[in-house]
């Protein structure tokens, strides 16, 4: 019966401490380098990356080391005359990016820096008959898009601009057997998508539609013996998950299902102590991205020197507090 | 002379004037970029701003599209171009499959493709391709939610149930053929058919045999079964019972604490002794089976004893001895799984 579960296998001499110190200086110092070819390739989402970069530093009380100044000038320059705004100037406007703009200007609280109205407009007219969003005019449909939506017009108080109950239908017709949301109906339930479909389901205060002991217990089965978490049966885990998985789980009240410890000493092995960031998992390169979500992964483990991420917009609890907004979440 | 074949030594592009890279109005660093990317990159942009028409544009964004197939813009100025220039849609599916087949785990390129197959009208080749590319990466995200697509759309559904059960073949753990399973009978025959979902349920029970430890088969079991009640499908308990001694795993034995609790759900005989048994499985996967997940299967003895235990139960979650005597469907001996 020996069968060898997909996993990692964490080497004795991996990080076990928390290099705060060292994660500020790899994101501040990240994109500096312009010339640096990965930082090239990933022009396509730069407004995210940003956004990454800025949230993980506000979680880690460093934003200031950032400028303010030059990212507000980059984000005008990114709103086009449909409202929406794109990842990079020469881009092309869409949803992911409509939304990190909004949260980096949330994180400074300027958001007046873009035409909210005409934003407001953008999401709107990317809603279908059926409920669901198009990520941009060429008509990709996705929960995540769906997730992007009222995350953008929860922060801007503008959740009325849309209609909410279609929108809710459709996120629900993704609700699979086990539980758990795939991006469009039918699709394989994935730990991303769940995330997107938990939170948007708290913005829309429809939390109760979630069969929690179902899907926690889905989202537990996530743990591997190693501590990682994967996004689906029979994956390798990986530090966003971290992220993915837990902030769904404490979503629906169940994030006491993973085993915290095991899952502490992953993330931190998932460091790299020379250059600081975080990687997907032990001895792989970092990146901004994973280096955000291992963060709030630990942010969310009750870790000390980190603020407290809210675990539907991925944000500072005290920038949503200053906003006044406090999603739903299930005990 | 650059030393490759850039765009700014080719004589049919002498007439535009590349534009370079803005990165907003206060550039605080000078960028400088691999040069190929840089040469590429700073006349497709060009082409954008004096949004250009022309074949001599339709072949840049192959090559922008080369350096990088994430970069959304390009796919859509492509696709502009496609239409505006009235290109043969059939080489755009040849070329996009290139692409695909180098580059398989990208929205763009999915979506680009759905898009000529919606403009074509036209999925004749779509389940062989997607069945080729998932033969490299048979979990591929993007792969199973177009083939989804292009089943539903064009209503191709007849094969499909061969093609899961021969990925199921090769391998039984792969959760998205699961997923697939689960689909197509929902879109076609349904599982109300108790036939059917017999079939389902004894097709579950095989792939357990050939591999106990295997989460999508005891989700696809429970999904398939939640509805109706995972007590009410006849001689289940016996089944699993009966895997228990040879093909036990933490997932069986969570299983049989589901079907013990739908039985305590539906039924009012033997409470005592069926909740004993869950009872002492939950304590048995906290303790030693699925550690892992201790605090879930804590979470469900809890929540059993409090919905079904008597008044004078007692509250911890070790059961009391079992009651001589036999409960309807129970045919075996509890025994400690060997797993």
């Amino acid at each position: 019966m020996g069968t060898q579960v997909k996993d990692v296998v964490i080497k004795s001499d991996a990080p076990s401490a928390l290099l705060l110190d060292k994660h500020a200086d790899y994101i501040a110092a990240y994109g500096s380098k312009k010339d640096d070819y990965e930082y090239t390739l990933s022009e396509y989402l730069r407004m995210s990356g940003i956004y990454w970069g800025l949230t993980v530093m506000d979680l880690m009380g460093q934003l200031t080391r950032m400028n303010q100044q030059e990212i507000s000038d980059f984000i005008k320059s990114c709103q086009h005359d449909c409202g929406g705004v794109s990842a990079s100037i020469g881009h092309d406007p869409h949803v992911l990016y409509t939304l990190s703009a909004v949260q980096i200007l949330s994180l400074y609280d300027n958001v007046n820096v873009l035409d909210v109205d005409k934003v407001v407009e953008y999401v709107r007219g990317l809603q279908q008959e059926d409920g669901s969003f198009a990520g941009d005019k060429w008509g990709e449909i996705d929960t995540r898009f769906s997730f992007c939506a009222v995350a953008t017009l929860a922060l801007l108080g503008r959740l009325d601009a849309i209609n909410v109950d279609k929108a809710v239908e459709f996120v629900l017709s993704c609700m699979n057997f086990d539980g758990g949301f795939g991006c469009r109906p039918g699709s394989e339930s994935h730990a991303g998508q769940i995330y997107c479909c938990t939170g948007f389901l708290s913005i829309a205060g429809q939390l109760h539609q979630v069969n929690a002991d179902l899907l926690g217990w889905w989202l537990c089965e996530r743990q591997l013996p190693s501590g990682g978490l994967n996004g689906r049966p029979e994956k390798l885990p990986d530090v966003c998950y971290s992220w993915w998985v837990l902030a769904s789980l404490k979503i629906i009240g169940r994030i006491h299902w993973i085993d915290k410890s095991k899952l502490r000493s992953f993330i931190l092995a998932c460091q790299d102590e020379e250059t600081g960031g975080f990687a997907d998992r032990p001895g792989d390169m970092v990146d901004p991205f994973h280096t955000l979500f291992g963060v709030a992964g630990l942010s969310l483990l009750g870790e000390g020197q980190i603020k407290d991420v809210n675990p539907v917009l991925c944000m500072p609890e005290d920038v949503l507090e200053r906003l006044g907004l406090h999603p739903d979440l299930l005990s | 002379e650059t030393g490759f074949n850039s765009v700014f030594d080719r004589k049919e592009w002498a007439d535009l004037e590349p534009v370079p890279q803005d990165d907003g109005p206060n550039p605080v660093v000078k960028i400088a970029y691999s040069d190929k990317f840089t040469d590429v990159y700073d006349y497709f942009r060009a082409l954008l701003k004096n949004d250009e028409k022309s074949d001599r544009a339709l072949l840049l964004t192959a090559e922008a599209i080369e350096l990088n197939a994430a970069n959304y813009t390009v796919w859509h100025y492509r696709r502009v171009l496609l239409q505006a220039l009235e290109k043969d849609l059939r080489e755009e599916m040849r070329y996009i499959t290139t692409i695909i087949e180098d580059q398989p785990k990208n929205y763009q390129v999915w979506h680009h493709r759905r898009m000529v197959v919606e403009w074509l009208n036209d999925p004749s080749e779509e389940l062989e391709f997607i069945a080729e590319i998932l033969s490299q990466d048979a979990k591929n995200y993007h792969a199973w939610q177009h083939r989804q697509w292009v089943i539903k759309e064009y209503k191709l559904w007849d094969s499909e149930l061969e093609y899961v059960e021969q990925l199921l073949e090769e391998d039984v753990r792969n959760n998205s053929a699961w997923n697939q399973r689960h689909y197509i009978i929902s879109h076609t025959t349904g599982y109300s058919d108790p036939a059917i979902l017999n079939r389902e349920v004894q097709y579950s029970l095989k792939q357990i045999k050939k591999a106990p430890h295997n989460e999508s088969v005891w989700n696809y079991l429970k999904g398939i079964l939640q509805d109706l009640g995972l007590s009410s499908h006849p001689g289940l308990l016996e089944q699993i019972l009966e895997l228990k001694e040879t093909h036990c795993s933490p997932y069986l034995l969570g299983f049989l604490v589901d079907i013990y609790e739908d039985f305590l759900e539906n039924t009012l005989e033997h409470h005592e002794e069926v909740l004993s048994k869950a009872l002492e499985l939950c304590e048995l996967l906290a303790r030693e089976k699925d550690t892992i997940r201790r605090e879930y299967w804590s979470y469900v003895g809890r929540s059993l004893q409090t919905k079904y235990g008597s008044s004078d139960s007692s509250t911890t979650t070790s059961a009391p001895g079992i009651d001589p005597g036999s409960a309807s469907g129970s045919v075996h001996q509890e025994t400690p799984c060997s797993s």
